[in-house]
Order: C-alpha cells, then structure tokens, then sequence
C-alpha cells in the first residue's frame, strides 16, 4: 500500500494506534440551545482492527465519524476540545494535515448510497474522480484502475458498467460503488456509517462479507458505525458502546455482549428478541434517550438505570475505567453490573 | 386454536399500473405487488408476514382494510367478503379491523391534540361512546398504553417516537377492533424503546382479545411476536407455517437464506451462526418482469429445469407439517 503523499516535515509514528480519538466533545450552537452531540469521547484503533461504535440514535457516534472526516459544518458545530491522533498526530491542531489525511487515509461510506453519489455523472467518473485529483492519473489510467476497483468490490460486468449512472444500479450495488470510491486511493482507516442499515438482510449478508474480505486482504483497520448488535457480533473485534454523547463501555466484543459492565449495555441485550428462541421475555429499558440538549445531571444514563442510587449517581459524572483488564466501564457500580 | 378461522385470505392479488398512456386512456403494463396471497387468522392469534423490501406484505396490509383495493381475491371476515363490502357496510368494518402504521411521525395529524386524536373515532362512529365520557375513556386509554392522562391537550410533536407509536396503538384501540393489523410498527424504534411497545403490544392483546396480523422485516421481532408465521418473497408467501416450524425447521430455501443471513448478536451462537450463512447472490429481481416458474430460482442453489417450467404451489409436499413453496423443500436446522 502507498501512503498519501504528506509533507516531509510531518513524522508520523509507527508504534502509535492508527488512529486515536481523546476526549473529543462537539456542540451545536443553535438558537434553541446549544446541543451537547458529543462530550469527552475516547477511543484507539490498531491496525488491521475493527472497532465497532454502537449507540441508538442522538448517542453522538455519527458526530464523533464526522469530527474525524472534519466534515461538521461549523457554524453551527464546535469541536470544543480534545484531539484526533493519526499515527501518533493531532489532526485537530494541524489543519493542512487533516485535510490531506481525511479522503485519501482516512475515508467515510454511509448509511444512503443513493444520496452520497453524484446522479449526473456515472460511476466510473466519480470513482475515478480521486485518482484523477490526488493521484494526477490520465482518464484512461483513471478507467483500468476504476475496472479493477468495481472488480475488487464484486460488482459484476465491471468493465461493462463503469459508465452508468448510480440510479441504475441495486441498492446493495450503489453500497459497493462507495467502497470502491472509499478504497481508490488505499485508505489506512475505513470509517463506514451504517453502512447496511438501509439493505434487506440477504443483501446485508453480502456487503458484510465484502467489508470483511477486502478488510483482511487490504490490511485496513475499520470503525464500524452503527446500532444494530448483530452486525457488531458479527464483524468487530471490540465494541466502544456510546449513550447521550459519551463511551459508556468499551472492551472485546465478545466478553462485552457476554457480561457487561454497564448497565445501558446490559439493557440493550435484554431488550433484543433472538431469532433462535421464540419464548424469551423481553425486559426494555424504561423510559426514552435524553434530548441532547438537556443531558441529566451526574450519571447520563440515572433516570433509566436500576442500579440508580440518589446521590451517587445524580450528582457525580462516572468517569470511563477499567473494571477488569481490556474492559472500561463509565458506571459507578460497574462491578456490581459485571458480577 | 380450533374452530372457524376469524379471516380468511383466500388468492389475493393486488397489481399496481406502472403507467399510462397518454391522455389517459389505458394502461402500460402492472406490476403484481401481491400475487395470490392466502391465509387464515384464528382468534387471539398473531400471525406475523415477513419478507425483505418489495415482497408485497405492506400491500397485503393495506388491502385488508382497504387503503388499497385489491384486484382479485376474498377476504372473509365473520362471513362476510371485506372486498365486496359496500362503502356504508365498510364503515362498520372499521370497528372491527384497525391498523397500525411504522411511521409515529407520518401517521398522527400535527394540528390535532392527542385527546382529539383518540376521541375522534367515536365522533364519527356515534354509537360507541357516549360525548360525556369520551374525555374520561380517553384518559384510560391513554394510561392503558402507558402514557398520563394528563397529556391529553399536548400536541404529536411533543413526543418521543415510542410515545407516538403509543398514541398510535391507543387510537386502534378506540373502537374495540377485533383485529389490529400492525406494519412494521417497531421498525422506526431504538432498540431500548422497541421492546417496550412490544411488550404493551403482548399485553393489551391478552387484555382486549386482539387477534394480530403482524407485518415486519425483522426475523427476530416477528419471531418473538408470532404464533405463526408466513415468509413472503416477490409477492407471494413462499413458507408459512407455526413459528417453530418456520424459525427451527425451515424447508424453502429462501426461508433458510433469510433466517441465515440475519446477524446474531448472541456472542456464544455468533461464530457458528456466520460459518454456517447462507450467502445469496445478486438481488430481488424486478417483480414487473418476475422469472419463469419458481420466483425464487434466480438466487437458489437448489435451482434446475424444474424449476424454471413449473411454479411451485404452496403445499406440504413431504409431510414436513407446513407447507412450502419449493420443488426440492428439507428441513434445515439453524445453528445455535
């Protein structure tokens, strides 16, 4: 694989996590308040890993991919502290650095393919666009190596399609043509936003087995953005779980979903019906994610929680920490969670 | 569950043009959205349709309380055929059948408040509730589906998505229907707040005697909601059968793809499920040109010359106990 080509004075670390997010927070200032989307995440990404980030909907996990891509429109979002480590450097306090990263290093698919493309060019264009730009590749160049890409990414008649537009191909395929888009210049980071969320399951299947094929013969690490656990089961190495814009947990996915450690997490698997066993009971967590806007005090999670205690968890804010090794918890009786 | 079915879907087909003709003089071509769906309900049931975008469940759903006119087929309903019904006669149906929509956004007018949103039922049908009462059956109905009376002068936009969904279910509930037809009512929901409508679903179903046609994409809610389930692909129910037989012991191989191809987020039964998926190539085909024969034969791996001549009828051909839409349907167990 070819890095991007970065100036020479910017060393870039090779013992350092591929990429590192620390206590990063984002807010919206708008003219009904100012939303608090994101609040002091953490996280580290190794090479060749796959780092779930699993949260229900205003959790802030897409915030946090955005912040990373710098793609929140600012006015009206902040990035209001923390930094974005790529191989060992601060993103945030170099700009120029961000930008050449973002796109060519670190690149983004998401959750609505139809949206993401361009309707007025083929595909083939818009793939070839990056090689053009980043790469200074002739159009020709530019078309074998698109052919080899929508190849790479199973699209079949490759060389026959490379000229249509995006509304002529399947859901699933339009998902495949951001891959490759994603891929074109040999990312270290592939950042993929509910990337199935929007396919029947058959489909679903086949665009989780393509992420996981191209991830192990390309050697990327891959953030995995999204809020179904069976997808996180399925293709994760560790899970980050997020609530009202913090980590709540964070461990190997395995041992995580197996015992948790905080009780948002352990909520969420006992309010998942298994296909594999019809006459299970389902106890849902009451009560419904806080506004944004209006994060209870203390302990996010306290107005949902049964392991509430009054004071504790009202007044003081639980910081995320280990519980047992490889396992971080932001619960102030996370042991009493994970026993 | 013994006895006359409460309805009986016997062929129904519901084809939508796909355009037409200038000046609108006669049609090019149509699509069968449902094409030739049949099943019965028995009382206290629930009967959940699953099937991936496209296969025609939602279609079904709106056919039954006519939202949709249905091209050909009979529903029949305590003896009577809901698609032959005349407007005045179908009035009184409304009672008796109610639906549920996925949408908690779309479904409940903005300007209304809540309160007028539940009463306005028995404004139109008069008989049903005295005025001097609608306010305090209101208020019970609320509470019933777990919201406080107190919130009866709010308007849909002061709520949360699973409150809506609540105010949804409250307002089938007005006229005491014996059947709620619920699509996809669980689908917009975040998992924590899904389980919780899902649950008052179970309750108020004991509670008011409800029978249930329940219409989903997602295998495992349908599963945990079902006494029996139909497995719709391309317009028709391939599989349907107990939702043990369906979910355990699978005959069609659509039916074992999809139960396949769902991600289980159980970590013990997580590797096993994924070495043993079935992965299905290319995608649904475009149900206005469906393939010869058996629909599915485009994507199976059991397909053959059989199967691209002669349309599979859904029968229990083996004596597997239900039946299947499939030439060459066996029993494959799901891992776990």
């Amino acid at each position: 694989m070819t890095g991007p080509a970065l100036e020479p004075d910017v060393t870039l670390s090779a013992t350092a996590p591929v990429l590192e997010v620390r206590d990063l927070s984002v807010e919206f200032r708008t003219p009904h308040g100012t939303v608090n989307a994101v609040n002091g995440v953490s996280f580290a990404l190794d090479r060749g890993e796959t780092l779930a980030i699993l949260g229900e909907s205003g959790s802030g996990k897409s915030v946090t991919a955005q912040a990373v891509m710098d793609l929140i429109d600012s006015p009206p979002g902040f990035v209001t502290g923390g930094e974005i480590l790529f191989h060992g450097q601060d993103l945030l306090a170099n700009r120029h650095l961000h930008h050449q990263v973002r796109g060519q290093s670190i690149t983004m698919i998401f959750q609505d393919a139809l949206s993401a493309l361009n309707p007025v060019f083929t595909v083939g264009w818009q793939i070839g666009e990056q090689l053009r730009v980043h790469r200074g590749m002739s159009r020709r160049d530019a078309r074998a190596r698109v052919i080899e890409l929508m190849e790479l990414v199973k699209i079949p008649y490759a060389a026959a399609r490379v000229d249509d537009y995006p509304h002529e191909f399947s859901g699933g395929m339009r998902q495949r043509v951001m891959i490759a888009m994603a891929l074109a210049l040999d990312p270290e980071v592939l950042i993929a936003d509910e990337p199935t969320t929007a396919l029947d399951v058959t489909v679903q299947a086949q665009v989780m087995a393509l992420l996981e094929d191209l991830q192990r013969d390309l050697g990327m690490s891959l953030i995995l953005i999204t809020h179904d656990l069976g997808v996180v089961t399925d293709m994760a190495h560790r899970v980050s779980v997020m609530y009202a814009g913090r980590v709540v947990e964070e461990g190997d996915v395995y041992s995580v979903f197996k015992n948790p450690a905080h009780p948002y997490t352990e909520g969420l698997m006992s309010s998942m019906p298994k296909a594999t066993h019809g006459d299970q009971k389902l106890v849902p967590i009451t009560g419904a994610p806080p506004s944004l806007a209006n994060i209870p005090s203390g302990c996010p999670f306290h107005p949902r929680c049964p392991y509430m205690r009054p004071d504790t968890c009202v007044n003081e804010h639980p910081p995320l920490r280990e519980v047992v090794a490889g396992r971080r918890s932001a619960c102030h009786f996370a042991e009493e969670v994970f026993s | 569950m013994t006895g006359e079915p409460l309805l009986k879907v016997d062929g129904l087909v519901k084809e939508f043009p796909l355009g037409r003709r200038l000046l609108g003089v006669g049609e090019i071509g149509a699509v069968k959205a449902v094409d030739g769906v049949s099943f019965e309900l028995a009382r206290g049931e629930t009967l959940g349709i699953v099937g991936e975008s496209g296969c025609g469940k939602s279609t079904v759903a709106k056919t039954l309380v006519r939202l949709e006119e249905p091209t050909a087929g009979t529903a029949t309903f305590e003896g009577e055929d809901i698609f032959a019904m005349s407007p005045k006669r179908l009035r009184k149906l409304r009672r008796e059948i109610q639906i549920i929509f996925q949408d908690p956004y779309g479904s409940l007018n903005p300007r209304m408040t809540v309160g007028d949103i539940v009463t306005e039922a028995w404004d139109i049908h008069r008989d049903t509730v005295p005025r001097r009462e609608r306010k305090k059956r209101a208020g019970e109905l609320l509470e019933r589906v777990g919201l406080d009376a107190s919130m009866m002068n709010r308007y849909p936009h002061q709520f949360s998505g699973g409150q809506r969904q609540r105010i949804g279910i409250a307002r089938a509930l007005t006229l005491r229907p014996k059947i709620i037809v619920c699509d996809e009512p669980v689908s917009a929901l975040d998992v924590s707040v899904q389980a919780q409508v899902m649950n008052l679903l179970e309750e108020i179903q004991d509670d008011f005697g409800l029978s249930y046609i329940f219409i989903a994409h997602d295998l495992s809610v349908v599963r945990h909601i079902s006494d029996r389930v139909g497995v719709m692909y391309l317009g028709r129910i391939v599989e349907i059968g107990d939702e043990k037989a369906i979910y355990d012991e699978a005959t069609h191989p659509y039916t074992q793809a999809l139960l396949s191809a769902a991600p289980n987020p159980d970590p013990d039964e997580a590797a096993a499920a994924k070495a043993n998926r079935i992965v299905l190539e290319g995608d649904v085909p475009n149900p206005a040109d469906p393939p010869s024969g058996c629909n599915f034969r485009t994507r199976c791996w059991k397909a053959d010359e059989k199967c691209a001549e002669e349309d599979p009828a859904l029968i229990d051909r083996f004596g597997h106990g239900h039946p299947a839409a499939c030439h060459y349907a066996e029993v494959r167990h799901p891992v776990a």
